[in-house]
């Protein structure tokens, strides 16, 4: 039987609904092979009504796409993303007292609430955080009294008349500033910031510390996780990623390079270094092998939109926790097992340090996240479906579908599966990014965002 | 006396016989494959430890994870460059690690193998 993602034919599937036919939409980047470092995305991230598209790069910059009011006389294509704005967030800087190179890739963005015309956006490197306002201009002042139109001053004694400057249209033009810059409160890199869901404080998170930020102080921070060891021969695990939940303002979760989750309570004491709660599965110590405290590391945690669960991405799979519920995940998806069979390479090229990170859709019923050789995944939770789709120019026509891929282990290769050895590990997709309300997807390869479509029916 | 030769044996009774020998060397290689197959990471794990045999016992232990904290640590004294200039007048300064990334006690470092990064003066391809 032939087996495909369409919808049962008839009405439209809810957004979200059981399934998915992905179509390519548009595709942002260069396309020559000769990727520059600074060019390479190092995060993407939708702002909440999923209208903006963040994304950040390893030379500190920042480019914000907008999504275009639906067109009637081109029903088929949902709102297209285009270039919003786009500015120099982070620079790289050298720290002489401690010979340390701060590189200027932004590790995360995070937006913030909308609370009036302007936007709000978080964006980090390894140690400083900055707010950025990102604002319409599409007035202009003019008959200034005290001006000429091209700004000159006038000499006072030439004025001889009053007049009220009035307001004329322009181009539109959207500026970014830096409103707040949060420095000088990590000692190590910072891996995550959290906006809380008091709208008013934010975390970020290091290797060793958590620090909670108020919006409007940017000269003090209070350390609310401190996991350095007296003697740092002692040191076992670092954090690895932190978040706060979506609704309970108090509540934190930070993950660990040994594959453990805890969850904080900021009520039970100023210092969280006690956790609340504490996610582990229990580990056969049988199968126990050089490799697996390090493919146990998690790389991403997000909570569900609910509220309710949460999600892990270690190298080989996404988990899902049930918050009520410590001793083991309530799912485990694999991502690509078959890359069991291949660590000792991995780990000399490196690649089982790579951290990808993972993200659910609007209504919690899917989750994805990225692979090798520009392959990303998909978990239909309630179908219990899952499929291997891939990012790439060849499957770039306009509302192209996206074809099912698939990795044979071993054996005879079927026509239109690729082979382990053939996998190109150089192609990872690290981040990916779900529209909040719909179903659009952005997949950052390398130094090119993809945005994917869900097909209307 | 000629040596018994045995009857020619039914076809199962050969079979039998030859089953008898080559069972065990049949046990042998299905228990190596299996310990392959239910464990293709402790396979893995074998692979490694006959490339690097000095590679540690732990891991994800301190040595491992103080590297990854010590990520963009780069070194220079000129104290030390500027004596070493001196004591090698007349030889080769050893050549730079093709790993700009870590540059430590082995190696004489010098003020070009710590560039001084500008930022990207070119706007993003993305926004193109």
């Amino acid at each position: 039987h032939k087996r495909h993602m369409r919808g049962a034919g008839g009405g439209g599937c809810p957004a979200g609904g059981n399934d998915f036919q992905w179509c390519f939409s548009q595709v942002k980047g260069a396309i020559d092979e000769d990727v520059a470092e600074a060019d390479i995305i190092s995060t993407v991230e939708f702002n909440y009504s999923g209208d903006l598209l963040a994304t950040g790069d390893k030379g500190g910059r920042v480019v914000i796409f907008q999504r275009e009011q639906e067109n009637k006389s081109r029903p088929h294509s949902r709102g297209e993303y285009n270039v919003y704005s786009t500015f120099q967030s982070h620079e790289p800087e050298f720290d002489y007292l401690k010979s340390l190179e701060i590189e200027e890739k932004i590790n995360k963005i995070r937006w913030l609430p909308q609370q009036n015309a302007a936007h709000f956006l978080l964006s980090t490197n390894d140690k400083t955080i900055k707010l950025w306002k990102i604002s319409e201009r599409d007035k202009r002042a003019e008959g200034y009294n005290l001006k000429d139109e091209d700004g000159r001053l006038r000499d006072p004694f030439r004025v001889t008349a009053l007049r009220v400057p009035i307001l004329k249209p322009m181009d539109l033009m959207v500026e970014a500033s830096p409103r707040r810059i949060f420095a000088n409160a990590h000692t190590y890199h910072i891996n995550s910031i959290s906006v809380n869901s008091d709208h008013e404080t934010y975390l970020s998170a290091d290797d060793l510390r958590i620090n909670l930020w108020h919006l409007e102080i940017t000269d003090r921070s209070f350390n609310i996780v401190d996991i350095k060891p007296a003697n740092m021969e002692e040191l076992t695990e670092v954090i690895t990623a932190a978040e706060f939940h979506p609704h309970q303002c108090n509540v934190l979760v930070y993950s660990s390079s040994k594959g453990t989750v805890r969850l904080c309570d900021m009520r039970s004491s100023a210092l969280c270094d006690r956790h609340s709660k504490f996610f582990e599965e229990p580990e056969d110590p049988s199968s126990r092998s050089f490799f697996s405290e390090i493919i146990s590391s998690i790389s991403d945690v997000k909570f569900s939109h609910s509220g309710r669960y949460m999600m892990t991405r270690d190298y080989l799979s996404v988990k899902v926790w049930d918050l009520n519920m410590e001793s083991r995940p309530v799912e485990t998806h694999q991502v690509h097992e078959y890359l069991r069979s291949k660590l000792c390479s991995l780990y000399e090229n490196d690649c089982i340090f790579d951290k990808f990170e993972c993200c659910w859709n609007g209504s919690d019923s899917a989750i994805m996240t990225g692979s090798y050789n520009n392959f990303f995944r998909m978990f239909d939770r309630n179908a219990r479906r899952d499929v291997t789709l891939e990012a790439s120019r060849e499957n770039s026509k306009p509302r192209a579908s996206l074809k099912p891929r698939k990795v044979c282990t071993g054996g005879k290769r079927k026509k239109d599966e690729i082979s382990v050895d053939s996998l190109d590990f150089n192609k990872k997709i690290l981040h990916t990014a779900w529209h909040p309300l719909e179903n659009i997807i952005a997949v950052a390869a390398t130094n090119n965002l993809y945005i994917f479509q869900d097909k209307i029916n | 006396m000629s040596a018994e030769v045995p009857e020619a044996a039914s076809a199962e009774e050969q079979k039998s016989e030859h089953n008898l020998v080559y069972v065990p060397l049949i046990l042998n290689s299905l228990e190596e494959m299996e310990d392959k197959v239910t464990s293709p990471e402790k396979a893995e794990e074998a692979k490694l430890k006959a490339r690097y045999p000095h590679l540690g016992q732990k891991p994800g232990g301190s040595d491992f994870l103080r590297k990854r904290l010590q990520k963009g640590q780069k070194y220079f004294d000129s104290g030390d460059y500027n004596m070493a200039k001196a004591k090698m007048k007349n030889k080769q300064l050893p050549a730079a690690a093709p790993d700009k990334t870590e540059v430590t006690g082995d190696h004489i470092p010098t003020p070009q193998d710590l560039p001084q990064r500008k930022p990207s003066l070119v706007a993003s391809k993305l926004a193109g």
